[in-house]
């Protein structure tokens, strides 16, 4: 088969692997700023670029994933294994990166892989599609990255998320990571950063 | 340094960088914990920092310009191998004055000049677990992290005092790391720690030989272990440096002649350069001037 049958990968896989890593390093590192995805893949129909991109740079045979409902079809499952071979999993618990498609519900963080008190790294990333990064509810973030505060407004997010990251940053060092994604750039909420008002 | 032929970008392969991408990523969401990672063999010596190369071949891009430090100084040798090294491999600009760097790899030294938001230091680290001399066994030292054990090391720097009158380690001075993970900050002088408290720019740790990773975000709080009765206090230099005439900066002694003349100098070279360039002198810098 051929590769265009899944969508095509990147353009230039070692340089656009790299400048899509550091917007995810950016992102993580300065929690709730938008940090531009360049090199952006094209995807495939069901497969938005942001998603095609982190799962391009970020998974391979060495890890597992969880795709969302929307994205639990062939042509999304053909371009995973073709271009990643990263094992999908149904199970978000099990999972290194969950993927959630625009639309589709994030798993809920406390089924996800929240990592070990001795091994906090294994935990689940989780990255999701949503509408806009601007727009939405504001929430406040304080933790490291962040030098006093930094004001988030993502559209998209569950009615509950803020009870949920609450619960999530008890648990600290354990528990999820997050990005989220939408037109071309990428916010992070590593599991250090607190919502301190919404 | 051996071949280096048929090298990809960067020289490591993509599916390394990817898993070195993956572990960095881990320790920037958790300030100060140790990620294990599988360090590669790279084309030097365990000694000159594969940990920290290999960090910084997995986020170099074109567009970077990389300085290298060997203590404070970019011309020593293992400076100027890894400088020429990604010069090489990655066809990166490369440069002394740290202003211009995007990525700063270190061994020992923090630059003197304040680091700045989207600048990256990449420090080459010998030994991580900063509980490994109370503690050889790995499995114990994780648990004594995960339960955020850390009373034995301070019954550790408190023995310094009863023994010295001070707590007497002056290298790799341990620190906390957001009031939760203890963290080896590598073999810099305590001297250097306080410049890692709230830093603007992002601090990775690479350990080859040990298999770790870790972090510290911008605007994290570093905070160096000490006593209320007894607290952190870092080196003081009784002199300015003789070249620039710097003060609260981080000096060697250099040896002059064999009849023990001898002075003080900038370790940060890029540093003392920039000063007497801006008209600075120190003592030795007038005497010369005088003659
Ligand atoms: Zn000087």
């Amino acid at each position: 088969m051929l590769s265009h049958d899944f969508g095509a990968g990147f353009a230039d896989p070692v340089v656009d692997a790299q400048a899509a890593f550091r917007a995810f390093l950016d992102a993580l590192a300065n929690p709730g700023t938008q940090q531009k995805l360049a090199g952006s893949s094209d995807g495939s129909a069901a497969l938005g670029r942001e998603l095609a991109s982190t799962l391009l740079t970020l998974s391979d045979h060495d890890t597992t994933i969880w795709l969302s409902p929307a994205l639990d079809v062939d042509a999304v499952k053909g371009f995973v294994g073709f271009h990643t071979g990263a094992s999908v999993v149904d199970d978000p618990a099990k999972a290194n990166f969950a993927f959630v498609a625009l639309g589709d519900a994030m798993p809920e963080l406390a089924r996800c892989n929240l990592g070990t008190q001795e091994y906090p790294d294994r935990s689940t990333t989780i990255v999701v599609e949503v509408p806009a990064l601007d727009g939405g509810a504001e929430l406040v973030l304080r933790g490291p990255g962040i030098r006093e505060t930094q004001a988030i407004s993502p559209v998209g997010l569950p009615a509950d998320f803020v009870a949920q990251w609450g619960e999530n940053r008890e648990l600290f060092p354990r528990g999820v990571d997050l990005l989220l994604v939408a037109g071309g750039q990428v916010m992070g909420l590593p599991r250090s950063s607190r919502i301190v008002e919404a | 340094m051996n071949a280096v032929a048929n090298y990809n970008f960067a020289y490591l392969d993509e599916q390394t960088k990817r898993m070195i991408r993956r572990a960095i990523l881990k320790a920037v969401a958790i300030p100060g914990y140790q990620v294990p990672f599988s360090s590669r063999e790279m084309p030097m010596p365990y000694g000159w920092g594969t940990g920290g190369v290999q960090v910084t071949a997995s986020i170099i891009g074109p567009d970077d310009v990389l300085k290298v430090i060997d203590q404070g100084a970019d011309d020593t040798t293992n400076a100027v191998s890894i400088r020429a090294f990604f010069a090489k491999v990655a066809q990166v600009q490369t440069t002394t004055h740290t202003a211009e760097a995007t990525i700063i790899q270190t061994r020992h030294r923090i630059p003197e000049r304040k680091l700045e938001a989207g600048q990256i230091l990449v420090y080459q680290v010998p030994i991580p677990e900063p509980l490994r001399f109370l503690e050889p066994r790995e499995t114990e030292t994780r648990k004594m992290h995960a339960l955020e054990e850390y009373g034995l090391m301070h019954v550790k720097l408190y023995e310094d005092i009863a023994r010295h009158g001070r707590i007497a380690t002056t290298y790799a001075y341990p620190v906390k790391v957001e009031g939760r993970y203890v963290m080896d900050p590598s073999p810099t002088p305590k001297f250097d720690n306080p410049k890692m408290h709230r830093s603007e720019a992002l601090q990775l740790f690479g350990a080859g030989r040990e298999h770790r990773i870790y972090a510290v975000p911008p605007h994290t709080d570093v905070v160096s272990l000490d006593f209320e009765d007894h607290p952190f206090e870092i080196q003081h230099f009784e002199h300015p440096c003789a070249l620039c005439g710097a003060e609260q900066v981080y000096l060697d002694e250099v040896i002059l002649d064999d009849r023990g003349g001898h002075m003080y100098v900038c370790s940060d070279t890029d540093h003392c350069e920039e000063r007497r360039e801006a008209g600075h002198v120190g003592v030795l810098g007038m005497q010369e001037a005088a003659e």
